[in-house]
């Protein structure tokens, strides 16, 4: 006689510990296999483009430290670059060389933990975490040389950045480039050849590039299903198209081809970083642009390649102080509308994995 | 009565101490030697009901303070597997730390859930710290320390710490919580799988040694077990550790997916119990471990308590190393690793020591390093063709495409 059974719905999260913040996921299993998921958003909503909408140009970039909170360099990058579209100034080159100096070290701080926390979720008891954070322990040490704060950073400004890097910081700058590679090798050791890493990952969770396009995915996730689109390529904003590096894609875009894109592309980050260093010239880090100004009426959108995917500032502006309307298209949102076509039909634990290799964060989710 | 007397049991001594006098006749359980006892005649069930009251007593607080120290021990490792520091506030080197722990669990508010089934739920944590302390009964702890040298101690073993999937279960059910729900729903299905497995894996030592005696089990050691039975090591070190749900198998309480799985409503002393059972439960099965293939108590120089002891911290210290290393598998992979792949081994081991026993029923040490190095062959072999196809089989699950 069969036994009658029914499926049960499961509220994971708000505060569930693999959530990655507050968000929370209506599923509907049954037994262990997912048939429904219905994700809620907005627990970390802060009315950010409201905020945003009250305070001044420079102010704003305050705000965008909190968007995503463990890349903020590239949160300030993309608001700064779409202000000086909107204002038309240009920032000096050695300015522009330190943000994309930034930039990259942020993105291989945020892939860092992107990383450490797909393994975690795997029930890795966080050792690959604690490894992965050591060395970005080493990065917010070069955020704090370069503008004294290690999380919030507000390194940049509307026509360059904050202030000129200190001498001992491209000291260290250069060892950690040494290093890093060796650390890089050591998480491969660690994850990569791993037989339950890749008993867990190979295979599931795969996501087809249509898909991933039709979503308007954006970022690692994106290259993963093999699909090759990079803004710094695309669309080379700053200094990117002097610089000679790849942009990594992936096989099938499972979740093991989500780690090892971020794997690589934080090679291909030194490989930008250790060309920055040797071309970076002496010169000015801001133009002379006061920080109170009021760009003509108009508008202007500027996206960079967060770690996250796509990030991009619109800016309507009406001659005041401060902009009339202020929209974020943020990645983690849009990576996350995904989430239904890629774990229905797994089973719980994977998709946990699925959705911490798409690494979203949501203080950049809900604003 | 008289069967735990048999032998040299701390039992047995502290019986005699206080109930062998004048009046008994004859070659008693106190032999020859000891007739002065404390009690007089008559009053031999007060002894009985001291020695043993006692000595229970004195069991089971000293290994408490173990867990506290392995506790302890886990905290500090773990901290350095994870390039940290571990607790070193309280007392020297931090040693106070699980006095703290259960000073902290024992202030907490202790909650029961609204939709919770009292009753099962207070069972549930007693439930499943009792077969932990049962196992100690049949433990030998050193030369002639034992509580009971009972003629089953193996099957003892094994039958009392297949309860704690009840306990699990209870805990997971009566809680009304569906994380707890999915954990106990685990608990079941992985802990009765893995049960099979470690049977047979020791039905092999006892085919050698003829008898279930934990006691004779370690006397019939010339080659500590380990050498002559690998595989059967390799399946209960695996089965073992997924029966304590420790990673790579903790999937009953699998903190990335089902917050704290069965233990999730559980809080204060309650919660307190489930942690010091788990812990427990990894001294108790690093002694089984140590008695079964790592010769108990005997070794060179050192007295046979401390090399006991030795012997089991090696073994919690192999478990605790696993369990920093090593990620989650998934429930289907838990669930064939232990029919695919430990019970088909555990039945090749069971039959090649059947047949080497066979062959030579009374081996002499050179037959008998002959057979260790059959059963290394047989292990290697094994394994690697096993894991072969296993993880052939392993990479791309079905997808199950389901519609409500």
């Amino acid at each position: 006689m069969p036994l009658k059974t029914e499926p049960i719905t499961v509220n994971i999260g708000p505060q569930h510990p693999s959530t990655h913040g507050v968000f929370r996921i209506r599923v509907t299993f049954d037994g262990e296999v997912i048939i429904d998921v219905d994700p809620v958003f907005g627990y970390l909503h802060r009315g950010s483009e409201k905020l945003a909408e009250e305070r001044t140009y420079t102010q704003v970039i305050t705000l965008t430290d909190r968007l995503d909170y463990v890349s903020s360099m590239t949160n300030n990058q993309a608001y700064v670059l779409a202000c000086e579209k909107l204002a038309d100034i240009k920032a000096p080159e050695r300015g522009m060389y330190l943000r994309v100096i930034a930039a990259e070290l942020q993105r291989i701080a945020s892939h860092l933990v992107a990383t450490g926390f797909l393994v975690n979720d795997l029930g890795a008891l966080a050792t690959p975490l604690m490894y992965c954070f050591r060395e970005r322990e080493k990065i917010l040490d070069l955020f704090e040389m370069l503008c004294g704060a290690r999380v919030t950073l507000t390194y940049m400004r509307v026509g360059g950045v904050f202030q000129d890097a200190p001498e001992d910081f491209w000291v260290f700058l250069k060892r950690f480039l040494e290093e890093m590679p060796f650390h890089i090798d050591e998480y491969e050791q660690l994850i990569s050849e791993n037989e339950i890493i890749l008993m867990r990952t190979k295979g599931v969770g795969i996501l087809s590039s249509s898909t991933a396009i039709n979503g308007s995915v954006s970022g690692p996730v994106l290259r993963s299903t093999g699909y090759s689109w990079d803004l710094r390529k695309a669309d080379p904003y700053e200094v990117y198209d002097r610089f000679d590096f790849d942009v990594v894609v992936g096989e099938q875009g499972d979740n093991y081809d989500r780690y090892k894109i971020r794997i690589n592309e934080m090679r291909q980050s030194l490989r930008i970083l250790n060309q920055c260093v040797e071309q970076i010239a002496p010169g000015p880090v801001r133009t002379n642009s006061p920080l109170l100004f009021r760009p003509p009426v108009g508008e202007a959108y500027a996206h960079v390649e967060s770690p996250k995917g796509e990030l991009g500032f619109y800016i309507v502006s009406d001659g005041g102080v401060a902009p009339y309307r202020f929209k974020i298209r943020s990645p983690s949102f849009i990576n996350l509308t995904i989430l239904r076509e890629l774990v229905v039909g797994l089973k719980l634990a994977d998709m946990i994995v699925a959705f911490g290799s798409i690494d979203v964060n949501m203080g950049e989710v809900d604003r | 009565m008289e069967s735990l007397l048999e032998g040299n049991s701390l039992f047995r001594w502290t019986y005699c101490l206080l109930a062998a006098n004048e009046g008994n006749s004859g070659p008693g359980p106190c032999g020859e030697t000891l007739r002065n006892g404390l009690l007089p005649a008559g009053f031999e069930w007060v002894a009985f009901l001291i020695a043993g009251l006692g000595i229970v007593m004195l069991l089971i607080n000293a290994f408490l303070l173990l867990v506290m120290l392995y506790t302890y021990m886990e905290r500090r490792l773990i901290g350095r597997f994870h390039n940290r520091v571990g607790p070193n506030r309280t007392g020297p080197f931090g040693l106070l730390q699980p006095v703290a722990d259960a000073i902290k669990l024992l202030t907490k508010e202790d909650l029961v859930p609204a939709g919770a089934d009292r009753l099962v739920f207070n069972i549930a944590p007693v439930l499943m710290i009792v077969p932990v302390l049962l196992v100690l009964a049949v433990l030998p702890f050193g030369e002639n320390s034992f509580l009971a040298n009972i003629n089953v101690g193996i099957l003892f073993v094994l039958a009392v710490t297949s309860m704690n999937a009840l306990a699990m279960f209870m805990g997971g059910w009566a809680s009304g919580n569906r994380f707890a729900m999915f954990g106990g729903m685990r608990a079941v299905a992985q802990l009765v799988s893995y049960e099979v497995p470690v049977v047979l894996s020791v039905v092999g030592i006892v085919i050698y040694t003829g008898s279930l005696s934990m006691v004779s089990i370690v006397e019939a050691q010339r080659i500590p077990f380990i050498l002559l039975q690998p595989l059967a090591f390799f399946i209960f070190i695996a089965g073992s550790s997924a029966e304590m749900n420790r990673s790579p198998f903790d999937l009953v309480e699998a903190e990335s997916e089902i917050v704290a799985g069965y233990h999730t409503e559980y809080s204060g002393m309650k919660f307190g119990m489930f942690q010091l059972a788990e812990f427990g439960a990894v001294l108790v099965t690093s002694a089984v471990m140590t008695t079964l293939f790592l010769d108990g108590w005997n070794g060179p120089v050192l007295p046979s308590h401390l090399w006991f002891l030795l012997k089991v911290f090696f073994f919690a210290f192999i478990m605790i190393w696993i369990r920093a290393t090593l990620p989650r598998l998934r429930m289907d992979q838990v669930m064939d690793f232990a029919w695919k792949f430990l019970f088909p081994l555990s039945i090749i081991n069971m039959f090649v020591t059947a047949v080497e026993v066979l062959v030579w029923n009374e081996p002499t040490l050179v037959q008998l390093w002959f057979m260790v190095g059959i059963n290394m062959l047989v292990a290697i072999v094994g394994v690697v063709v096993f894991s072969l196809i296993f993880s052939r089989k392993g990479i791309s699950p079905p997808r199950r495409k389901m519609s409500v």
